[in-house]
C-alpha cells in the first residue's frame, strides 16, 4: 500500500461542519477522474461510490491492481463513454483511499484517529465532495450518478445543491435505511469489534488488524448483495474441490470457500475503522427525517432531470424502497423516469456485466447530452 | 403519425403538463414534446417500450395505470391520455376517476366493439370477432371490458362526467358525435375519441 502517496488529492482548506457537530478543515480528498473536462465545461459527471468502493471507478486500481469498481459502466465507448464525458470519482470523507479517515494521523496526538475520528453522515460526505466542482471550476455537472451508498449520495447531493446538476441517476438505493439494512450493518461492525485485535479502534497503533472480524463482516455483507436465484445457480450445492463430504468444518462447498476468499481479499484493502465508520453513516441517512417526514420537500427546488434504477432481485434495496423516491419526485413535480431491471444477480446488479442496465445508463446519458 | 394521436394532439394546448398512461414507445409524447413544447411525462408496463422512451429522450416510469396513478399528486397535470387500454383494467371505472384526479382534463380512445363489423362478426361467425382493431382471439386478449361508443358516452352522463368533444373514427375519416347521431357513429366508427373533465 506504499504507492498510496501518489494518490491525487485536493486538501481542501474550507472548514466543513459536520453534522455530529465537529469541524474539520485542512483535510485531504482523494479524486480520480477519467476523460476529459470539455471547454464549455458541460460534460463532467460525479460519480459516488459505495460503502467498500473508492475513487478508482475504472481502468487498474493502482493499489489493489483489480479492475476498477465500475468498469463494466466507464470507459472509452462504455455506457458511460469517457471519450464524451469527464467521470470525477472521490474517496469518501471516512474512507481509506486517501480522504480523511479514521486511518488519518490526527494532527493532536500524532497517531492515527481510530475511534476520535468525528461519526460522519452522507451529507458530510456529499458536502465534502461538493469542492471538487470549486476545484474543477465546474459551474454545473452534467450528471451524479451512483449506486447503493453511491444513491443515497445522489440524492443528498440534489436535495443540497439544486440547480448544480443537469440530470441524477440513483441506482439500487433508498431515501431512507431500512431497519433490515442497519440490522445487517451492526452485525458487521460487532464482529469487527469482537476480533481481539480491534483494541477499540488502536490496532493500527499496536500494529495489530482485526482481520478476521473485517472477514465476517465482508461474508455477511456480500451475501446480501447476491441473491437466493444468483446463488443456487452459481454454487448450489456444490463441493470444494472434493468428492464428497468431509464430516469437518472446512470449506466443504463452494459457496463456503468463496465467502472465505472474498473475505480474505476485503481486508487486504480495506480498513476496519473506515467500515465501522461508513456504515454507521449509511444507517444514519434519512432523507424524509432531514425534511421532515416529506421527502418531496427535498427536491421542490430542483429543475435537475432524475432517472432511478432498481433490480428485480435487490432485496436489500427493493424495488418498492427505490419507487418512494420515484412517489417523491412525482409529488414534487419534478422530472422523473424509472425502471426496474430484470437480473438475478441482487443488489450487486448494479456493479456487474447487465447489459439491460449499461444500456438504460447509456441511452439515457447520451439522449440527454444536446 | 397515426390519425388517432393527430387527433389527439390537436386537442392538447401548447405548453402544458401531460401525462400519457401506456405511452407505448413514445411516439405521441416526443410529438407533443417537439411540436407543442408540452411537459410529458409517461406510463408504461414494457420494458422494451420504456428503453424505446429513453432513447427519445423522454421522461418515463415503468409502472402499471392500475397500481401507480395514485403517485401523480391531484391536478398535477393539464391532460391525461388514454389510447386504446381502458379495456384492458380490471376496474375501468378506478382508473378514469384517477385519470380525473392528476389531471385537468382526459383524452381517452376506445376500440368501438359496436362497429359494425364487430357485430358481423359475431352474428354470422358466431364467434368472438377480430379486426383489424381488436386482432387477438378470445383466449389471448389482453380486453377484459369491452365498450361500444355508445357505451361510453352514456357511462360519462350517468357518472357525471363532462364530454368536451367526442369524435368518432372510421378509417382516416373523422366527425364528432353527438346527441342525434349517437346510434349511427355507434355503428359506422371503429374508435371513439373524448375528451372529458369531471
Amino acid at each position: 500500500m506504499n504507492t498510496k502517496e501518489n494518490i491525487k488529492k485536493i486538501i481542501v482548506e474550507k472548514e466543513l461542519k459536520l453534522d455530529c457537530g465537529k469541524t474539520i478543515n485542512n483535510y485531504p480528498l482523494a479524486y480520480e477522474t477519467y476523460g476529459v473536462l470539455n471547454e464549455k465545461k458541460d460534460n463532467a459527471i460525479l460519480a459516488f461510490h459505495a460503502l467498500t468502493g473508492d475513487q478508482f471507478v475504472s481502468g487498474i486500481n493502482p493499489i489493489t491492481n483489480k479492475p476498477g469498481w465500475w468498469s463494466y459502466l466507464v470507459g472509452p465507448s462504455k455506457a458511460i463513454d469517457t471519450n464524451k464525458f469527464f467521470v470525477i470519482c472521490a474517496n469518501v470523507i471516512g474512507g481509506c483511499m486517501g480522504s480523511l479517515g479514521p486511518s488519518s494521523i490526527d494532527p493532536e496526538t500524532n497517531k492515527p484517529y481510530g475511534t476520535n475520528f468525528p461519526v460522519l453522515t452522507i451529507n458530510d460526505m456529499v458536502n465534502a465532495q461538493y469542492n471538487l466542482l470549486e476545484f474543477f471550476k465546474i459551474e454545473k455537472l452534467y450528471s451524479v450518478l451512483g449506486g447503493s451508498m453511491g444513491g443515497m449520495q445522489v440524492l443528498q447531493f440534489v436535495a443540497n445543491f439544486p440547480n448544480k446538476t443537469k440530470t441524477a441517476i440513483p441506482i439500487a438505493c433508498s431515501a431512507s435505511h431500512s431497519a433490515q439494512n442497519i440490522a445487517f450493518n451492526e452485525l458487521g461492525r460487532q464482529s469487527i469489534m469482537a476480533d481481539s485485535n480491534w483494541k477499540e479502534g488502536n490496532y493500527s497503533k499496536l500494529n495489530l488488524s482485526p482481520d478476521k472480524g473485517l472477514a465476517v463482516a465482508r461474508m455477511a455483507a456480500h451475501i446480501t448483495y447476491l441473491s437466493k436465484e444468483g446463488l443456487q445457480e452459481k454454487f448450489g450445492r456444490k463441493l470444494q474441490e472434493k468428492d464428497d463430504l468431509n464430516f469437518s468444518f472446512d470449506a466443504d462447498f463452494q459457496i463456503e470457500s468463496y465467502l472465505r476468499y472474498q473475505g480474505s481479499i476485503f481486508v487486504d484493502r480495506f480498513d476496519a475503522n473506515s467500515y465501522l465508520y461508513i456504515t454507521r453513516a449509511m444507517d444514519y441517512f434519512d432523507l424524509l427525517k432531514q425534511y421532515k417526514g416529506n421527502l418531496s420537500k427535498a427536491f421542490e427546488k430542483t429543475k435537475t432531470k432524475f432517472f432511478i434504477i432498481s433490480f428485480t432481485s435487490d432485496w436489500l434495496y427493493p424495488t418498492s424502497e427505490n419507487k418512494e423516491i420515484v412517489i417523491a419526485l412525482n409529488s414534487s413535480g419534478a422530472d422523473v423516469g424509472f425502471i426496474e431491471i430484470t437480473s438475478d444477480k441482487g443488489h450487486d446488479s448494479f456493479l456487474l456485466n447487465v447489459p439491460e442496465f449499461l444500456k438504460t445508463i447509456k441511452n439515457f446519458l447520451e439522449t440527454n447530452y444536446r | 403519425m397515426k390519425k388517432e394521436f393527430q387527433i389527439i394532439s390537436e386537442l392538447i394546448d401548447n405548453n402544458t403538463r401531460v401525462l400519457d398512461i401506456g405511452c407505448g414507445d413514445g411516439t405521441l409524447m416526443k410529438n407533443l414534446k417537439d411540436k407543442k413544447n408540452i411537459d410529458t411525462r409517461g406510463l408504461e408496463i414494457s420494458k422494451k417500450n420504456v428503453q424505446e422512451c429513453i432513447g427519445k429522450g423522454l421522461s418515463i416510469i415503468e409502472g402499471n395505470a392500475e397500481k401507480d396513478l395514485y403517485q401523480f399528486p391531484n391536478l398535477s397535470f393539464d391532460y391525461a391520455i388514454l389510447s386504446q387500454t381502458l379495456q384492458a383494467f380490471y376496474d375501468p371505472e378506478k382508473v378514469i376517476n384517477d385519470l380525473l384526479r392528476v389531471a385537468n382534463k382526459a383524452i381517452v380512445t376506445i376500440p368501438n366493439f359496436g362497429h359494425w363489423k364487430v357485430r358481423l362478426n359475431l352474428l354470422f361467425k358466431g364467434t368472438m370477432p377480430v379486426t383489424k382493431n381488436l386482432p387477438n382471439e378470445w383466449y389471448n386478449t389482453p380486453n377484459l371490458h369491452m365498450c361500444t361508443i355508445k357505451d361510453f358516452y352514456n357511462f360519462c352522463f350517468n357518472k357525471k362526467i363532462e364530454l368536451y368533444k367526442s369524435i368518432a373514427l372510421s378509417g382516416e375519416k373523422t366527425s364528432l358525435i353527438n346527441n342525434n347521431n349517437l346510434i349511427i357513429k355507434n355503428l359506422s366508427s371503429e374508435l371513439g375519441i373524448f375528451l372529458i373533465k369531471k
